[in-house]
């Protein structure tokens, strides 16, 4: 998968704040993965090209943070608040639900490619308690009601 | 024009950040014009040490101290970073500020940035708040194309950036040299110090490191005076505060008052917590999110400021205060707590690295009622092997707060490893309505 023109150019105005080449690395990646969804193997060889860096050392960026997905995602990245606020709320309740209405397994994507269900640790958003994030957005407190409500009110494109 | 006192302004939410001439029209920026007019630096540090502020991020650090720190005859580049990483557990106070009120954030880190010299300002967001780094990239915006940063800065010879920086979903980079070390776009692994980052810090320069909450408090101590903003609270506990209510309670949610507010009138009180949900009774309250050491309900007669709370066998803290009713599982709310910790370990120090994922699997043991007799004690001492032996203090907010679960819970341990299992319910869907 090729990076898009405007996540090149993203990347070009970053690297044009940066005092070292590696500083870039971490900022870089994020834009890759905006852009993509994921950090495929081509995108670390361009990566590490237009920063000249080694692969290893972008490798080394990716293997220590756990943001980054190495292969395809799906549409919509679930991700669920196991902290203990949410805990104590039922997230292994969200989670259950979750899994059974979409039917994947946390850490996995699902079957047609639309969801990830993935579980993380504090989104600050404790308040809203079980709490979790689809893609940018936060929602909570969640019930099995709102769950799928919400569910049913994404839209692809 | 009278400046609110308050880090809640009237008529700003989380649902539209604030705007460049909204901010300016209650008073925004004009501490920023009040310093540069006066034209010396040290008088921005005098003033904030006047006003008396602490740090918010946790710690507690008065504030023009560790500015008074920065080299004042250096010629070369410095750095302020504005921590933003805000990832410890029941924690949420940073996310309302810069979502809302991303100027007076950013207004706080320029006064900083003049305050210690500094020739660029970096915001260091967590991954996970995609919404402030768009408001805050549009304050930077905003601010910039009216000259308020960059080059020469309202023709008086200063000249500042400010930068935006991710993070990349590691509770680690938010202690203040692994800060520095994501920035730098490494593996966000804490330093050694000293050297401490006034002396060498970003790309090796001066740098001071300072939490969202506190840069917020600046521009008012500077527009209003450090003697307003000390008369509200006590000494050596000034300011308002924001508090994190979780858990339990009627109505969790931010609340701000002065720090001689009590932990129970946080969660008793109709103005803030409302009582404890379903009318039961409290067990216990973190104060300071996941890393505070857990206070018993009979100990939440104290102001939740940095000096009782300490002098109380906790922390302040990131004043995430956790409310746990009566039927709460102590064992549970460790092992989740550790279990945090497992995953959140950079690594780097055996201690801390090791210490903490045994003490995880005792802890998880115990509560599915595999317990042995003594798992509670080899885990206490376990905790104790870590403090003191890491390179930095991650191994301690462990070793204190899971250590204090136990401690102070202890027969909750006991009965688990008697009983074979949880005599608790288990956490499912609950409101904190009625
Ligand atoms: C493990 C760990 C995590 C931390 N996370 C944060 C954080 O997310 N935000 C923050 O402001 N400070 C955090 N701190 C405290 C920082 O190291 C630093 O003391 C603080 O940002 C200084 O700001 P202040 O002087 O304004 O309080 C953390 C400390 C430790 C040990
Ligand atoms: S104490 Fe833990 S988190 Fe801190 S540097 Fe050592 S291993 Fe990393
Ligand atoms: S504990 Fe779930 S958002 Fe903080």
């Amino acid at each position: 998968m090729e990076l898009s023109e405007s996540s090149r150019q993203e990347i070009d105005r970053l690297i044009a704040t940066c005092r070292t080449r590696r500083e870039a690395i971490v900022q870089v990646l994020e834009i890759v993965q905006r852009g993509q969804g994921y950090v495929g193997d081509e995108a670390v060889s361009y990566v590490a090209n237009r920063l000249g860096v080694g692969r290893a050392d972008v490798e080394d960026v990716l293997s220590f943070y756990p943001v980054y997905h190495r292969r395809p995602v799906g549409r919509f990245v679930v991700k669920v608040c196991r902290s203990l606020p949410c805990a104590h709320m039922g997230a292994a309740r969200v989670v259950d639900h979750l899994s059974e209405r979409l039917g994947v397994a946390v850490g996995q994507t699902g079957g047609d490619g639309r969801f990830t269900l993935l579980e993380v640790e504090c989104l600050g958003a404790c308040d809203r308690a079980p709490a979790m994030m689809i893609n940018d957005d936060v929602f909570g407190p969640l019930t099995p009601e709102r769950i799928d409500a919400i569910l049913a009110s994404l839209k692809d494109g | 024009m009278t400046v609110e006192l308050t880090l809640l302004p009237a008529g700003t939410s989380a649902d539209h950040p604030e705007t460049l001439d909204a901010y300016q029209a209650r008073g925004g920026y004009a501490a920023w014009r009040i310093a540069l007019g006066r034209g010396d630096p040290q008088r921005v540090i005098d003033e904030v040490q006047r006003s008396g502020l602490r740090g918010r991020g946790g710690a507690g650090f008065p504030t023009a101290r560790k500015w008074s720190f920065m080299p004042k005859d250096g010629h070369g580049p410095a750095f302020v970073c504005c921590n933003a990483d805000e990832s410890e557990p029941g924690t949420f106070k940073d996310r309302r500020l810069l979502e809302a009120t991303p100027h007076q954030v950013l207004e706080g880190l320029l006064l900083a940035c003049y305050a210690v010299r500094a020739t660029c300002g970096y915001v260091f967001l967590r991954w996970e708040y995609p919404r402030a780094a768009r408001a805050m990239q549009a304050a930077i915006d905003e601010a910039t194309q009216i000259g308020l940063i960059g080059s020469d800065v309202l023709g008086t010879g200063y000249s500042v950036e400010v930068r935006l920086r991710k993070g990349a979903g590691t509770y680690i980079s938010g202690e203040e040299t692994g800060l520095l070390e994501t920035t730098e776009g490494k593996r966000g692994w804490p330093r050694q110090k000293p050297p401490f980052p006034a002396a060498r810090g970003l790309f090796g320069m001066p740098t001071t490191v300072n939490n969202v909450e506190t840069l917020a408090c600046v521009p008012v101590i500077v527009s209003e005076g450090g003697e307003a903003f000390a008369a509200i609270g006590l000494p050596g506990n000034t300011g308002p505060k924001l508090y994190c209510l979780s858990g339990c309670v009627r109505r969790p949610g931010l609340y701000e008052a002065p720090m001689t507010v009590t932990l129970r009138e946080l969660i008793l009180d109709d103005r803030f917590g409302g009582g404890v949900a379903d009318g039961r009774p409290p067990k216990a309250v973190i104060p300071g999110g996941s890393s505070a050491p857990v206070l018993r309900a009979e100990e939440i007669d104290v102001p939740a400021d940095f000096d009782h709370l300490q002098a109380a066998g906790s922390m302040l803290g990131s004043a995430g205060v956790m409310v746990l009713d009566d039927r709460t599982c102590m064992v549970r709310v460790a092992a989740n707590a550790c279990g945090f910790f497992d995953h959140e370990s950079c690594g780097q120090c055996t201690p801390c690295r090791e210490g903490v994922h045994w003490v995880r699997q005792i802890l998880d043991r115990i509560e599915s009622g595999r317990g042995r007799p003594g798992d509670a004690d080899v885990a206490i001492d376990r905790l104790d092997a870590i403090a003191g032996q890491t390179i930095c203090p991650f191994g301690e907010a462990v070793a204190w707060g899971v250590g204090s679960i136990i401690r102070k819970f202890r027969e909750e341990f006991d009965e688990h490893i008697r009983l074979r299992g949880c005599p608790f319910p288990a956490w499912g869907f609950r409101s904190n309505g009625s």
